[in-house]
């Protein structure tokens, strides 16, 4: 098995998803069979390939440097779970 | 299934232009035909008030004789794309109630075009999955059953909800997104036709993204010409968008043809490695039909192709994990209660604990594991390195080739439930449609045939890169030959 339960709290912390301790084993095992399965990609030989960046290569466009839209404030914020005054409202960020 | 909503657009076009029927009559049928197949579970919000506006405001403009391309008809419009003041979510609880306030620019370019708006459709969540099953509303039903059985089937995923949709009658077409198969294997599965177009053809914007550089919107509908009606209308370059391709959109209707003499055909080796006999039949069967049409068929090889999944599995997963990172609690959608004394790290993690679906954080946690430090040169670099391979297999093949001819899926629809508990069992169902997305090409799926069991199965026409004309001429010639007209029984 390629994830032990370890990586899977510390993959957990990075994505920001909260895994209750009785879900660790379970998910350890569903992540090591994909993990396991993608594996057979190193008997590819890769050597001197360049890496894909863009699938369809192509200049990206230039515009001109201005503000082309803004004063939408009550847009932005018309679907916030809690919006006040003006703002996204947040619990308290620093102790 | 009711004569108007059943429909094909081209039909409906037609006909509505000879005033021989309005658009506010095939909208009522087709809300009427919504509302009594709730058991499908296909349409997800209803909008009928605003589809019959928007029917009468075509039927004014047919009779002044100014109307746009697809005036008055009706259709669906996948969860995945943000219509203004409707509700959009992807399918997903963390986007509880999301109305946006804006409209993507595939749906502005419809409306626009003077399409009617009747609902949004069902969905795996963020366009993860392969059933239709994965979704906050509860799994899609397809229209179709096993002859003989009344076992619930998949419409497959994730555009499920657009493929049973079409397949229905409750709306002329569709609109789907692709990222892995979501518009062909759901086509194949539903006896409907899709066509994912060229990375960059239709503009992302406004679409809720799951795969950046993979995702792309398309239509599925009952016919190849529908098919290339509806994509003329979702194309073309839009500023929003920078990986949209500032090219001409051809006239895809204009392009149709039957007649496939000089041009030549290939047939991947590797694609029939492990294929079930059924299927080998049906693709055996489709070949002959386009050397009838005219066309030479040849063998040819993508070394590649079974790499394509595994790199798909990291590559997607990956970039979800960075696009889905963005459902925080904070500026729209579900935000977790929180208990006294939680702070801002609880609340992002209890939110995305409760707000997405089990799929979906099995695919961010792939994707923030193989992103993670130490491990991104063997997992990541490595996979994006494989896609350059199998993009470069294609370039070689089609030094020789017009156009290719795959199965669409390794088999007929599976029943719900059948794919529980094991996620790579699953994913297999995408074998073959997930390396065009990789290579960035289009494909078209195109129902052929019925298997033993009575459900559809359908072939799918792989084209050069801008090249959806070809393909839809290829599918035309197909369609034609393989003469589908076969529907589901309703039982709904």
């Amino acid at each position: 098995m390629s994830v032990d339960n370890e990586t899977v709290r510390r993959a957990a912390k990075l994505a920001r998803i909260a895994v209750a301790d009785e879900d660790v084993p379970g998910l350890a095992k569903e992540l090591s069979s994909i993990l396991d399965w993608v594996e057979q990609l190193s008997e590819v030989d890769v050597e001197g390939v360049e890496p894909m960046t863009s699938v369809t290569p192509m200049d990206l466009k230039r515009r001109t440097d201005e503000v082309t839209d803004g004063g939408i404030q009550d847009k932005i914020l018309a679907n916030a779970p809690d919006a006040r005054e003006g703002f996204f409202a947040v619990p308290k960020v620093v102790e | 299934m009711d004569e108007l909503s059943s429909m094909t657009i081209a039909e409906a076009r037609d006909r509505l232009r000879a005033r021989d029927v309005t658009s506010r009559e095939i909208t009522e049928a087709c809300l009427s035909e919504i509302e009594s197949a709730s058991a499908l579970n296909a349409v997800v919000t209803s909008t009928p008030d605003k589809a019959l506006e928007m029917a009468d405001a075509a039927d004014a403009a047919l009779a002044a004789g100014d109307a746009p391309a697809l005036a008055g008809i009706p259709l669906g419009v996948k969860d995945v794309f943000c219509t203004e003041g409707v509700r959009s979510q992807a399918a997903s609880a963390i986007l509880e109630d999301f109305t946006p306030t804006y409209e993507s620019t595939v749906t502005a370019k419809l409306w626009d075009a003077g399409a009617v708006h009747l609902g949004k459709l069902n969905m795996d969540e963020f366009a993860m999955g392969s059933s239709t099953e994965h979704t906050c509303y509860g799994a899609c039903v397809s229209p179709w059953r096993r002859a003989g059985d009344t076992a619930p089937i998949t419409a497959g995923g994730s555009s499920g909800g657009s493929a049973a949709a079409v397949a229905a009658g409750l709306c002329l077409g569709a609109t789907g997104t692709d990222t892995g198969g979501s518009i062909r294997q759901p086509a194949a599965f539903t006896g409907t036709t899709g066509i994912k177009p060229t990375y960059g053809r239709c503009s992302r914007w406004g679409i809720i993204a799951y795969a950046s550089s993979l995702d792309q919107a398309g239509p599925i509908a009952r016919s190849v010409r529908d098919c290339a009606i509806l994509l003329g209308a979702m194309a073309g370059h839009d500023p929003k968008d920078s990986t949209s391709a500032d090219l001409a959109v051809p006239d895809f209707e204009a392009a149709l043809t039957e007649d496939l003499r000089g041009k030549r055909i290939g047939l991947p080796k590797e694609y029939g490695e492990g294929l079930g006999a059924e299927m080998q039949a049906t693709w055996d069967k489709g070949a002959e039909m386009l050397r009838d049409a005219g066309a030479e068929v040849v063998e040819i090889s993508l070394p590649h192709t079974k790499y394509a999944l595994p790199a798909y599995y990291i590559i997607a997963p990956a970039e979800a994990s960075s696009n889905l990172a963005r459902y925080d609690g904070v500026r729209y959608g579900y935000r977790a209660e929180l208990a006294q004394g939680d702070g801002i790290v609880e609340m992002y993690e209890r939110t995305r604990a409760e707000g997405f679906g089990k799929e979906v954080q099995r695919r961010v946690l792939v994707g923030a594991y193989v992103l993670s430090a130490g491990y991104y040169d063997a997992y990541y670099l490595r996979a994006q390195r494989v896609r350059t391979l199998i993009k470069r297999d294609f370039e070689a093949a089609f030094e020789g080739v017009d156009a290719i001819l795959a199965p669409a899926t390794p088999g007929p629809a599976f029943g719900l439930g059948e794919m529980e508990g094991d996620p790579v069992q699953m994913y297999l169902q995408d074998v073959f449609t997930v390396t065009l997305n990789l290579a960035g090409l289009p494909g078209l799926s195109v129902p052929v045939t019925l298997a033993s069991n009575g459900l559809p199965l359908g072939l799918q026409i792989i084209g050069k890169a801008w090249d959806e004309a070809g393909i839809l001429g290829v599918g035309h010639a197909l369609e034609a030959r393989a003469g589908f007209t076969a529907k589901p029984e309703r039982w709904w």
